[in-house]
């Protein structure tokens, strides 16, 4: 603010002094020239006259010739001070509209009213930078879950396109440089509301850059960074950045899964994508030699994945030499059929598209099916906008690199019991992943969303109260429907953390639930509705765990424990009289 | 030697001069006191305050400030003076006369210490 302040008044300093000093000429004149009354005598105005006469004719008003009509002296004068007023006059508002125009004015102007967004802030916020496709889902889906965010960009149209957008909360955002120290200070990385940070640029090294900034200035912060080289990797990790996030490996690790343990890899990606296809949809890729066009840095990490699982792949690249690409590799771009031949794609059980530009890509995919129409397709999206041409195109897997890092920063900050399950279930057998897969599959049709409940006083007053009562509630109470008390919700509870960090895996219905415990669970949209109702109405969570709908009012509470007092004195007399 | 310095230090000297100049002679004797050289003053005092603007240096703001504190002193004078000069079947009474003066003399003392502060300045930096 007082930037702006000092900027506008240095910038004004000329056209003020200008218009003061026409203003004090012009009237120093009409105070000095003599003039005549209505009555023929000599007359002299006033410097009070001078300067009402000045201002309205300055600003082009123009009442006239005020008090009297002007002798020929003082017209000659006006004449001159009406071009000297006014041109001041014009200089000035032109130069207060030009400076408002200049496109560094509007940038510290931005800059002056994020800072201040910023330092408004009263709730818990991320700090991420870079706006790319990965960027723009992490602050969509934030905004969906109550999240809110802070969003540095260099590129000013997209901050400009991001204003357009309904999101459901206010997201001040910023064209500057992120690896300027001051530019993350205004927003706000050393605010005790920040929650942390999330690199997302392009660019490895502005990632490590932001990183550095803030585990040097913040060090407390968690931050989650993107990388897509094992050079910056290794550097990224070196500092204690905490969470870092390379596309490429993620998604060859993935991929290579399925060979080998398709379950496992259906646990994987339910849990961290958003899927809206059916459940049987899922194909399990075949075995066999595969072609795998473009070998950079993409193309390596799916070839290493594959040739750890023992699977041939054949490499096609245009530039062997700069790519470091295997004696084998077959030089060409895949585009054209004779390469694809050459490479054996009539022999080949799937392809890979693999390059870094989606036209490229489209026209292997394109050209290979046409040679061999029962290819498995995987296919690298390179832009968000080409959704509808990949969709036509017939691919089977398509991996983009922003969905894929926007989902699983989304999944850290949502869900952080997810990387704690998904990190227990790698040591899991197949036969596992298989008995949880069918147990999933029997409650629902279509792929589950995940959720925490948290036992606290916060999320569950009603199981708070029980357990203070003395009758903890069971996992099975809370995983059974509250409308109904025959039939479970449609979800599975896949992880529980106790305040100890004990974990269980797949816990059972028989655990009691205890202060503190975390639990993550699948299922239905409409069965996490249900489930909180329980955990925070006491009568419903009641009704569950004695299947007795007990009285909440005074008067029938009365009622039913004197109703008891005389079934118990009967019962006793009746023994009474055994006896 | 620098030219802003040279144009702001004529202006701050030339603000203190013209009003010391106002502000001399009899305290309600209209005559002693040119409506002239209040309105130098008031213009002057103006074009030092503008050449203030935007000085982000501690010493600029405080010059800032006491040329301001003088504008607004001049200027509740000259609107005294047209008030009862033009809107006031009394006119300009001698006891009219002393407020303006006396209001000129506050703006006289911020002239004053404007100067001190200019002089201070000039004479720690030696240059």
């Amino acid at each position: 603010m007082h930037n702006l302040l000092y900027l506008l008044l240095r910038r004004m300093r000329l056209p003020l002094i200008v218009v003061i000093l026409a203003y004090a000429i012009s009237i120093i004149g009409l105070v000095l020239i003599p003039g005549m009354d209505d009555q023929g005598n000599p007359w002299q105005m006033s410097f009070f006259h001078a300067f009402y006469f000045v201002s309205f004719m300055g600003s082009t008003i123009g009442f006239g010739e005020i008090p009297y009509p002007f002798t020929d002296p003082q017209r000659i004068w006006t004449t001159v001070t009406m071009y000297l007023t006014v041109i001041s006059w014009l200089y000035a508002i032109g130069s207060l509209f030009s400076l408002l125009q200049d496109p560094a004015f509007k940038r510290i102007v931005a800059f002056t009213k994020f800072t201040r967004d910023v330092r408004a802030m009263r709730e818990p916020f991320y700090l991420i930078c870079g706006l790319g496709d990965a960027g723009h889902l992490v602050i969509r889906e934030l905004a969906e879950h109550n999240i809110r965010s802070v969003i540095i960009d260099k590129d000013d149209s997209k901050i400009q396109l991001l204003r357009l957008e309904d999101l459901p909360l206010v997201v001040p955002g910023i064209s500057a440089d992120v690896t300027n120290t001051s530019t993350l200070r205004a927003a706000g990385l050393l605010k005790s509301e920040c929650q942390g940070v999330i690199a997302l640029t392009g660019s490895d090294h502005i990632n490590m850059t932001v990183s550095i900034t803030s585990k040097l200035l913040a060090p407390e912060l968690p931050v989650i960074c993107r990388a897509e080289s094992h050079d910056s990797q290794d550097n990224i990790a070196s500092f204690g950045t905490d969470y870092i996030i390379n596309p490429f490996d993620s998604f060859a690790k993935r991929f290579a899964m399925m060979f080998q343990s398709p379950s496992m890899y259906m646990v994987y990606e339910w849990m961290t994508t958003i899927h809206e296809s059916p459940l049987s949809d899922f194909t399990v890729p075949p075995r066999g030699t595969w072609v795998l066009c473009g070998y950079g840095r993409f193309g390596k990490a799916v070839q290493e994945s594959l040739s750890f699982k023992g699977i041939r792949t054949v490499i096609i690249e245009a530039d062997t030499a700069r790519t470091g690409a295997p004696e084998s590799a077959i030089e060409g771009r895949g585009t054209e059929a004779i390469t694809l031949y050459e490479a054996g794609i009539e022999q080949a059980v799937g392809l890979i598209a693999g390059t870094d530009d989606d036209a490229n890509n489209l026209s292997i995919i394109m050209t290979a099916l046409k040679l061999n129409k029962d290819l498995f397709i995987v296919a690298r999206q390179n832009l968000n906008t080409n959704d509808t041409l990949f969709a036509a195109a017939g691919v089977d897997i398509i991996m983009q690199s922003g969905k894929l890092i926007g989902q699983r920063v989304v999944d850290l900050i949502t869900t952080p019991l997810l990387a704690d399950f998904l990190r227990m279930a790698r040591d899991q057998n197949e036969e596992w992943a298989n008995v949880l897969v069918s147990r999933v599959v029997g409650v629902l049709d279509k792929p589950p969303d995940s959720w925490v409940l948290g036992i606290s006083f916060e999320q569950t007053p009603a199981i708070m109260e029980l357990i203070s009562r003395g009758c903890p509630t069971t996992l099975g109470n809370l995983l059974t429907d509250p409308r109904e008390i025959t039939v479970s919700l449609p979800c599975v509870a896949l992880y529980l953390k106790h305040a100890n960090n004990k974990e269980v895996l797949l816990p059972g219905n028989e655990i009691e639930l205890l202060a503190g415990d975390q639990l993550l669970i699948c299922g239905q949209t409409d069965a996490e509705t249900h489930m909180r109702w329980s955990a925070r109405n006491l009568h419903a969570l009641n009704y569950i765990c004695s299947s007795y709908d007990h009285p909440s009012g005074s008067l029938w509470r009365w009622l039913n424990a004197r109703r008891k007092r005389r079934r118990d004195t009967g019962s006793d007399m009746a023994r009474d009289m055994q006896e | 030697m620098n030219l802003e310095k040279v144009f702001f230090a004529f202006f701050i000297v030339l603000a203190l001069t013209l009003n010391f100049g106002f502000f001399l002679g009899d305290l309600d004797d209209p005559n002693h006191h040119n409506v002239y050289e209040l309105y130098a003053a008031l213009v002057v005092s103006l074009i030092a305050t503008i050449m203030k603007f935007g000085d982000r240096a501690h010493i600029g703001a405080v010059l800032l400030a006491t040329s301001l504190v003088a504008d607004l002193q001049l200027i509740a004078a000259v609107i005294i003076w047209t008030l009862f000069a033009h809107a006031s079947d009394a006119g300009v009474t001698p006891m009219i006369m002393a407020s303006i003066v006396s209001l000129s003399g506050g703006a006289l003392l911020a002239n004053v210490t404007s100067v001190v502060i200019l002089v201070t300045e000039t004479v720690m930096f030696r240059r």
